[in-house]
């Protein structure tokens, strides 16, 4: 077979796969967001965002991603260089510190209800140590902070590790002459992760960043276990117009809109720690 | 190959093609109803055992029962025989989907209830299948904290408000319980309680002063409400567990705690306000979709699902009662019998105030329930202006009522044309 070919025919399967289970179902969606039925339309739109709870999850959401998000990030980076140090065990450590991510993530927001809740671990924690009388309810309207801070804690330990595990096969393509010149000169630990792993690390970041943006402004099931309706977020709402109220005109537009903030995000991203032609290592 | 596999090739392949044909023989009952497993079981056993030619009952969430539903009706062709629903779902469907039921030769002994199953049309879409309410109940516990002069079977607004404080003031906590949680039934008590008590309306009175002084009063009832009721949404957990002793919810979610602990809680009926005494039925039927594969079969089903035996082995299943004169045994489970006696003294008391179901909402069902849920998230849990959100949330109501054309139902007073919200 021509060798120029052959890479075309190879990705087929896939691109086929991909036109028909994710292009042409976006395609719909994108139709069903844009129409009443049969006419061009703005009207689901306009529908979804003068709701009044538009604004709070969508203020929710980005609240959370932005404090979650950053946690993870340096999070990522101290395990990742820590682990790269590591002589011994470095396989296992890996293991225990990625077994989050094999979690379904209902589950894990079940997890940390089990912690949360009023006769949780946490309660009884508590209470066994005589801290408090009687069991408190913290995951209640009255108290949006330990709501948010439940939600936030459950989402950090169980997304850290897909960062994680880009950042260490990232550390590990940076060549060690680098650090072996840098230490020569005397350059301190602080100041090598600052000049050269940070920057060599730019496009491991970038795709980290990426994706866990992108599944922060997703983020659905762990909010449904820990808050149920008392914090509501943009994912959770989507599923409300599509299964609560049958509504799946509203439903398509509010996942576009998901969709357009994740686009607009991943362009900053990409921006921003964008790579220099010709500076890769 | 040996001898020995040959035969036990033969023997699986004669065992699939026999589970096949059996499993194709069964009717396919697809269910919003008796979802909890126990009732799922009963279900299977007690109720439909008997039914030849065997049903595959598998209940599941109003969501994806519709999404496969509407799957099979735009292809044309499907493997669900009958459908078992709330009025609510079946109402959000197109009657064209579902086959004319009128001369089934079987309807509910209800006239109220076989009109609603007609869907605005002429004719029978869904026959009505079983009916429940909602109900109180409390802690036996709790009963020696009642008002002075008040009545547990006659109660007002006032006196529930009372007594809950009352409770709360003795034991420290606040011990009412309202079903506020994601999947709790909480919309139902505006509409076919709160609302016909203080406003005698659901709809024409949404935003009046009088619903204004009704949601006052039940500010003043939640400052006696378990805060941890917004996760609430079986009370039958909470009357069990102890955190609730004075609860309101769907007779079928409180069973359990009186089937467990028969001597431990009373029921009785939902208080009652300036305008008497507000309460709203429950009402699923049984419908067959035009894409049933072996329509008699479906039909025999629906049949026999308004039989008095299978009425009276549906009750004891999932605790809604028959929509058929039957006369009910005396050996019915504690949770039967405590839910029927609150039923039976509601509707009989003096003051009276009985709703029906919303209709001719259409798939609006939902986003009517949700201007209720709104109110509250906004009123009680936000703590917002309550004249203020009435009069904004009024704005969404009267887009509902003026798409669907809705006219008004009980209590409000009948319409020409879609339901105003004055």
């Amino acid at each position: 077979m021509n060798a120029g070919i052959l890479p075309y025919v190879l990705i087929l399967p896939v691109t086929l796969f991909l036109c028909v289970f994710f292009l042409y179902p976006f395609v719909l969606v994108a139709q069903q967001a844009f129409s009443d039925g049969s006419n061009f339309t703005l009207e689901n739109f306009r529908e979804i965002t003068s709701h009044w709870k538009f604004p709070i999850s969508l203020k929710n959401t980005l609240l959370l991603a932005a404090a979650v998000v950053p946690v993870q990030l340096a999070l990522a980076l101290l395990m990742a260089t820590m682990v790269t140090r590591m002589q011994k065990g470095r396989d296992i450590v890996l293991y225990i510190w990625t077994i989050p991510l094999g979690i379904s993530d209902l589950a894990a927001g079940i997890i940390w209800l089990a912690i949360f809740d009023q006769s949780g671990f946490l309660n009884s924690m508590m209470s066994g140590m005589g801290l408090i009388d009687k069991p408190l309810n913290l995951l209640s309207y009255q108290n949006p902070g330990i709501v948010f801070l439940a939600i936030a804690l459950a989402e950090i330990w169980r997304a850290t590790a897909i960062m994680l595990v880009i950042l260490v096969a990232g550390i590990g393509l940076i060549p060690k002459e680098y650090y072996e010149a840098a230490e020569v000169f005397g350059a301190s630990p602080w100041k090598r992760f600052l000049r050269i792993t940070l920057p060599l690390l730019r496009p491991s970041l970038q795709t980290a960043l990426v994706l866990r943006v992108i599944l922060a402004f997703e983020i659905f099931a762990v909010v449904a276990a820990l808050g149920g309706t008392l914090f509501p977020v943009l994912m959770g709402e989507t599923y409300s117009y599509q299964f609560d109220l049958l509504n799946n005109r509203a439903a398509a537009a509010m996942a576009l809109i998901i969709l357009a903030i994740s686009i607009g995000f991943t362009l900053i991203i990409l921006r921003v720690l964008r790579v220099p032609k010709g500076a890769s290592i | 190959m040996t001898l020995l596999s040959k035969i036990l090739g033969a023997a699986s392949g004669v065992a699939i093609t026999c589970t096949a044909v059996a499993a194709q023989a069964e009717v396919l009952f697809w269910s919003t109803q008796a979802k909890p497993v126990e009732e799922s079981q009963a279900m299977r056993e007690q109720v439909l055992s008997a039914f030849e030619g065997g049903v595959d009952y598998q209940p599941n969430d109003p969501g994806p029962w519709l999404t496969r539903l509407q799957a099979e009706i735009q292809a044309g062709s499907g493997t669900i025989g009958v459908l078992g629903a709330l009025h609510g779902d079946f109402s959000a469907m197109n009657p064209d989907d579902l086959v004319d039921l009128s001369d089934m030769g079987v309807m509910s002994a209800s006239e109220t209830f076989n009109n609603l199953a007609k869907l605005g049309t002429d004719t029978m879409q869904y026959i009505p299948w079983m009916q429940a309410s909602y109900i109180m109940a409390a802690n036996k516990e709790a009963l020696q904290y009642l008002p002075e002069g008040a009545d547990v079977d006659a109660l007002t607004y006032d006196q529930l408000i009372a007594w809950a404080a009352n409770v709360h003031e003795a034991t420290g906590e606040p011990k009412f319980g309202f079903p506020a949680g994601p999947k709790g039934l909480k919309h139902r008590f505006f509409q076919g309680y709160l609302y016909p008590s203080y406003t005698n309306g659901v709809v024409r009175t949404f935003a009046s002063d009088e619903a204004v002084t009704a949601w006052e009063k039940f500010r003043e009832l939640w400052a006696h409400t378990n805060p941890a009721s917004t996760n609430f949404s079986f009370l039958q957990e909470q009357l069990l567990s102890g955190d609730a002793w004075i609860v309101f919810d769907h007779t079928s979610r409180l069973a359990q705690a009186f089937n467990d602990r028969p001597d431990d809680f009373v029921a009785f009926p939902a208080p009652a306000g300036p305008t008497g005494r507000g309460f709203m039925p429950v009402l699923a039927g049984v419908a067959i979709p035009n894409t049933a594969p072996d329509m008699e079969a479906s039909k025999a089903l629906v049949s026999y699902m308004l039989k008095p035996e299978t009425q009276i082995a549906t009750l004891r299943a999932t605790n809604f009662f028959p929509v058929v004169d039957v006369d009910l045994p005396d050996d019915l489970p504690p949770s039967v019998q405590a839910a029927g006696n609150a039923v039976a003294k509601m509707s009989a008391s003096a003051d009276a105030n009985p709703g029906l179901l919303p209709a001719g909402l259409g798939d609006k069902g939902g986003d009517f329930n949700r201007v209720f849920v709104d109110a509250f998230e906004r009123i009680v849990l936000a703590n917002q202006d309550i004249r203020a959100v009435l009069d904004d949330q009024k704005a969404a109501l009267a887009a509902i009522m003026e798409e669907t054309g809705a006219p008004c139902w009980a209590p409000d007073a009948p319409s020409e044309g879609a339901c105003p919200v004055e």
